[in-house]
């Protein structure tokens, strides 16, 4: 099957060329008129104070990020699964399997609940 | 060494067909804003849109036009680099999940001898491709909201990501259920699996179906951060979230970007859920099958508007224990339940 992967690059390739075409449109036609006060981040009219990605954030968001790599990973072992379940022979052995799988997941999912890390205020 | 004749005619109508479904999609926020605002007033028992044309319909041309004409603003503290890249990269990913997805079954060509099919491609991974190349558009949005070194948009890009990537497991897990029930990862295979009636569409796969709907509809509408969930753009405490310093050309991308993940998730639904192009019944008539798949796909694109002017928007704290500890559990107990039907 050599063209079944050629359009996503092909889709890839066209969505840039308009986006890029589009944005030259713009750069052709606009107004340009900057000043100082014009660029500054927009903080309800008042003077920016500080900087504001020096990486302070709530250290809840990165929990979250971790626990969202363990349960897509987890996603992805489903998948293989899933295709496979009802095929003959097979498919008692690779649902128990997945029982206990999905057993010890649901374990951790638990735990992080018990430890409060699903909480936000 | 001369390629042979067959292999350029099909690169060519590979070009062809992506060109078509590109400017299709490019085009298509246009006429859905004019219906979101036109939908918006007559829930709202008012007019909407009326001036610009008749009905108001030339209004999202007036919109165009002054997107392009306006100042690109660049805020002397923003990273450069990153903010040009973050619109183009928040959109080029809900174009390219259009590569896998099917609009229909192939089709004579009529007059010369030749089968055309209506998809670009047909992937043996066509679930988990596009469950993977949607999910590339969190990076265009927490750049965006990094770059802009902006408060407010550092604050919606964070909470952006955060929604993005709690959500995305849970339309994960309806997808994985959409595959146990069709035993394949390929778009068309699932479709045909729900061939025949009515009765054969997945959502129509009882008791378990309509929860793996539920919880796939509830993920999209998060995914595409559309009102309940659409807390990255709360303006009563964030402006506008990860795009308040875009401008112009750029602020389009994002909105463009917005409007086609609200289409692939309603092309989603109708290929997973509701079968895809096939017909309700068998009816007699010579109805093409993409009428069905079009017309199925315009009224979940009309539920999703009609949901955001409905309903309120939820809290923050609300929408992460929606996600995590709602859905995540039903999900893994739909699993066991799917599989146990599956297999009995």
């Amino acid at each position: 099957m050599p063209f079944t992967y050629l359009p996503v690059l092909v889709m890839i390739g066209l969505a840039t060329a308009m986006a890029i075409g589009a944005l030259f449109m713009s750069f052709i036609f606009r107004p340009r008129n900057p000043y100082r006060e014009k660029l500054s981040p927009w903080e309800c009219g008042m003077e920016p104070v500080g900087e504001a990605n020096r990486g302070h954030f709530r250290v809840h968001f990165f929990i979250i990020a971790i626990l969202f790599i363990v349960f897509d990973v987890e996603t992805l072992f489903l998948f293989p699964w899933a295709t496979i379940l009802t095929e003959k022979g097979l498919s008692m052995f690779v649902f128990v399997e997945m029982i206990i799988f999905i057993a010890v997941l649901a374990l951790g999912l638990i735990y992080a609940w018990v430890k409060g890390a699903l909480e936000w205020v | 060494m001369m390629p042979d004749i067959s292999i350029i005619l099909e690169t060519l109508l590979i070009v062809v067909k992506a060109f078509i479904v590109t400017m299709v999609l490019f085009v298509m926020p246009l006429p859905l804003t004019w219906l979101e605002r036109k939908i918006a007033g007559h829930i709202q028992v008012r007019l909407g849109p009326w001036r610009v044309g008749p009905h108001g319909v030339l209004q999202p041309f007036a919109d165009m036009i002054k997107l392009i004409l306006k100042e690109d603003i660049l805020p002397y503290k923003a990273d450069r680099f990153l903010f040009v890249l973050a619109p183009v990269l928040s959109m080029v990913p809900a174009f390219a999940v259009y590569a896998a997805i099917p609009f229909g079954e192939s089709f004579k060509i009529p007059g010369i001898e030749r089968e055309m099919t209506l998809y670009l491609t047909d992937m043996n991974v066509g679930v988990l491709y596009i469950l993977a190349v949607s999910g590339l558009g969190v990076y265009g949005m927490i750049f965006g909201g990094w770059a802009s070194n902006s408060k407010y948009a550092l604050l919606g890009g964070l909470r952006s990501s955060a929604q993005m990537i709690s959500y995305e497991i849970a339309l994960s897990f309806a997808s994985i259920g959409v595959v146990m029930m069709a035993n394949s990862l390929s778009l068309v295979d699932i479709v045909k699996a729900q061939g025949g009636s009515l009765l054969n569409w997945n959502i129509f796969y009882l008791p378990v179906g309509p929860i793996w709907f539920a919880v796939f509809m509830i993920g999209g509408f998060a995914e595409s951060s559309r009102i309940p969930f659409d807390l990255p753009e709360d303006e009563g405490t964030l402006s506008s979230g990860f795009h308040t310093e875009y401008s112009g050309m750029k602020f389009a991308f994002f909105m463009l970007a917005e409007y086609i993940a609200m289409v692939t998730i309603s092309v989603l639904s109708v290929i997973m859920f509701f079968g895809g192009w096939n017909a309700p019944f068998n009816i007699p008539l010579p109805i093409p099958p993409i009428f069905w798949f079009v017309g199925k796909v315009a009224f979940f694109i009309y539920v999703f508007m009609w949901v955001r002017f409905t309903l309120p928007r939820y809290r923050y704290d609300q929408l992460m224990n929606i996600g995590w500890k709602i859905l995540i559990p039903v999900s893994l107990v739909n699993i066991l339940l799917t599989g146990f039907m599956r297999i009995g």
